[in-house]
């Protein structure tokens, strides 16, 4: 996957593109706006990751240029500004997903792979399956081998958002955001608690687990062969 | 309403309409207005009282006068010329048609001679100058008139009555007495109503400048005072005001832009270490004992960011950043919501999750930072909840004002120390000491002080209960009242 990264903390760009390409990505980096918009809009990436704060040309206007060229690669913003209104302004001009700095590097990571995939093009799907494990979004209703599994409406969220993303990991922090839509931290780990309830509901009596935790990072759901 | 959750602004606010009445009589400008219009009337009806009294006076001794002189005439008379002589000067004097009166009578105070018919009522003693009325014929009819005079005892039990005809002048008396209560009302009446639109147009100027605040204190700090056209101290005041708003509103941005640039300048480095740490990580590769060390510099690390974010995130609810970010929110909903996702804890930990049913109970506010306020408390409630015991969670709508409440069964604070947790989580410096646990509360506290909320600690017999009370949703927030700024206009032209 071929990667942009536009940071002008050079330490945190070096961080970043060794990270990336040990996870084995193709990256381009670029320290101010103007040359991240040029290399942005002149060639093709899967996912750009730009800093909300840049010299030359800010990391907003930079996006917001990308989408006036019709250029429509996934962006992921980095940010140290405080949260409260900084991530819907980001998300506003155009980014697709918000970080705010310092941010784990598993996180990061599982964010870009989800846009990557958000970018292919997806038929509409009603059934999702992993496994023998599957889901009908019209009927809202789960089975695995011919046995209906009974969910409860969360739950059901939850493990349609784990299904859509399978095979990837999946933060706690997606998980939050996205099936409950908060983007704080609750105190304890709340999320642990309801993936080990949906795991039981899942994978409990059957040989082969499917919901998987991935040990510093988060959850991945993926059948037993991959 | 209670008085703690409610700024002296909203106060002054809310009085405005509904209760016109008690507002007249609490108004410094309507006092103000009472006392000088009361002590206006009081010195008019002096004054008038003192000037009637001393002409009475006056014209008294000046008829006293002319009495005592006849007197000393017609005694000097009578001694010199006996009761004969006496009776026919009298009688004379008698037919005069002056103001004159005389009656000469015996000692049985029966009439011998004069212009009075029969002796009056009312004077049966000689002595002092006295007030009587008398009849007198005129023409075809019999007229009460006033009269003032003296009895004189004469030598040989004889009374001469020496009276002077005063009735012009009891009648004007009489016209003042009766116009003085008048008088007086009229002194009030338009005393209190220049005084009354004097108070309404000086307090629709102060009401314009505590809009304007409680506008202010509602987190618009765009918002500034009219200032009329004709600079009187009322737009000097507005003026001043204005200046020292413009001049917070500088500051509070500054602050910001410190706090936004700490968080940068601080973020920046926590990220480096983080990912510094990462890296190694990676490059040794896990399981060696080296490895287990730098995991533990990480969750530090990571313990570290999650302080420094709550503290930004208390800095920035305290600095009213997210003001601008309320809506009309439905409690009902975020409750659910929260209870949902603690409920598996809950159950994990043995302590029963209950979610009290309530109706729509709508706020204004931020949904995002009152979950988080929500989910704290709950996060705590269920840390502090033994096994078997539970917590309730509850939105209500009360006669004050919508509340949250979080109850446990645990082993609740002791009320000395209650109002010391309560007290020491207001300030952030003094919950520094015990991150974690600490900050938690805080911004509990910092989310109850940007929504105008009250966060009480409360005895749950047994345990703990924590309410947020907020404030009723006032319109003032959304619809400022364009009156201010209508009347201003119409001051103005």
């Amino acid at each position: 996957m071929r990667i942009l990264v536009v940071e002008d903390d050079l330490e945190a760009q070096r961080y970043l593109v060794n990270g990336l390409k040990e996870a084995g990505h193709v990256v381009d980096d670029a320290a101010d706006g103007e040359t991240g918009l040029t290399l942005a809009l002149s060639r093709p990436y899967d996912v750009a990751i730009i800093d909300r704060m840049l010299p030359k040309m800010d990391g907003l206007k930079v996006v917001a240029d990308m989408r006036e060229h019709s250029n429509v690669t996934p962006v992921l913003f980095l940010s140290a500004l405080s949260e409260v209104d900084d991530r819907v302004k980001g998300l506003k001009a155009g980014g697709d997903d918000y970080l705010t700095k310092p941010y784990a590097f598993v996180e990061l990571l599982a964010r870009i792979e989800a846009l990557m995939r958000r970018r292919s093009p997806q038929a509409v799907k009603t059934r999702l399956q992993v496994g023998d494990l599957e889901l009908d979004l019209l009927t809202r209703t789960a089975q695995r081998g011919g046995a209906a599994i009974d969910l409860q409406p969360r739950e059901f969220r939850l493990l349609e958002y784990l299904m859509r993303h399978a095979s990837q990991v999946v933060t706690r922090t997606m998980l939050l955001e996205s099936v409950w839509e908060y983007h704080f931290d609750p105190q304890t780990n709340v999320i642990d608690v309801h993936i080990s309830r949906l795991r039981a509901k899942i994978d409990k009596g059957f040989d082969t687990a499917l919901l998987h935790t991935v040990r510093g990072a988060g959850y991945m759901i993926r059948a037993a062969r991959v | 309403m209670p008085p703690e959750s409610e700024t002296p602004a909203a106060k002054w606010l809310r009085s405005d309409d509904a209760t016109f009445r008690p507002r007249v009589f609490r108004t410094q400008a309507y006092r103000i207005v009472f006392v000088y219009v009361a002590v206006f009337a009081v010195s008019v009806a002096a004054l008038l009282a003192f000037t009637y009294w001393n002409t009475k006076r006056a014209l008294d001794s000046q008829t006293d006068q002319v009495i005592e002189g006849e007197i000393a005439e017609l005694n000097a008379q009578y001694l010199q010329l006996g009761l004969r002589g006496l009776a026919d000067l009298i009688a004379t004097r008698s037919s005069h048609g002056g103001p004159g009166l005389y009656l000469l009578a015996n000692s049985f105070q029966q009439r011998i001679v004069g212009n009075l018919d029969s002796w009056p009522r009312t004077l049966e003693h000689p002595g002092n100058f006295v007030e009587f009325d008398y009849k007198r014929r005129t023409e075809n009819q019999i007229e009460t008139r006033r009269a003032r005079g003296r009895v004189f005892p004469l030598a040989g039990g004889f009374y001469l009555l020496i009276a002077q005809d005063v009735h012009e002048r009891y009648l004007t008396e009489r016209l003042f007495t009766t116009t003085l209560p008048w008088t007086v009302g009229l002194v009030l009446v338009l005393g209190l109503a220049g005084g009354g639109l004097m108070a309404r147009n000086m307090l629709r100027r102060l009401d314009q400048i505590n809009r304007t605040s409680a506008e202010i204190i509602g987190g618009d700090l765009t918002r500034r005072v009219p200032i009329g056209p004709s600079h009187d101290e009322f737009d000097a005041l507005a003026e001043n005001l204005n200046t020292m708003l413009d001049r917070i509103e500088r500051l509070m941005k500054g602050v910001r832009e410190v706090a936004d640039s700490v968080a940068h300048d601080l973020r920046t480095p926590l990220n480096r270490l983080r990912n510094r740490l990462e890296t190694t990580l990676r490059h040794i590769g896990p399981g060696s004992e080296q490895a287990g060390e730098i995991e533990a510099a990480v969750a530090e690390t990571d313990q570290l960011i999650t302080t420094f974010n709550a503290l930004l995130l208390i800095a920035e609810a305290d600095a009213g950043v997210a003001r601008g970010k309320m809506s009309m929110i439905d409690l009902a909903p975020v409750v659910e919501d929260v209870a949902e996702l603690y409920e598996p804890l809950a159950e994990e930990k043995g302590v029963t999750l209950k979610l009290s049913p309530a109706g729509s109970t709508v706020i204004e506010g931020n949904r995002s930072l009152i979950s988080q306020a929500l989910a704290n408390l709950v996060d705590n409630a269920i840390k502090y909840t033994p096994q078997g015991g539970r917590v309730t969670v509850t939105a209500l709508e009360t006669p004050d004002g919508a509340e949250l409440r979080v109850a446990d069964s645990g082993q609740g604070i002791p009320e000395a120390e209650r109002a010391r947790v309560v007290e020491r989580f207001v300030r952030l410096d003094a919950s520094r000491s015990a991150p974690g646990t600490g900050l938690g509360l805080s911004l509990v506290a910092a989310v109850a002080r940007l929504h105008d909320a009250r966060l009480v600690l409360e005895d749950n017999k047994p345990g703990l209960r924590a309410v947020m009370r907020f404030p009723r949703p006032s319109p003032r927030a959304k619809s400022a009242p364009p009156r201010g700024r209508n009347e201003s206009a119409a001051a103005a032209s």
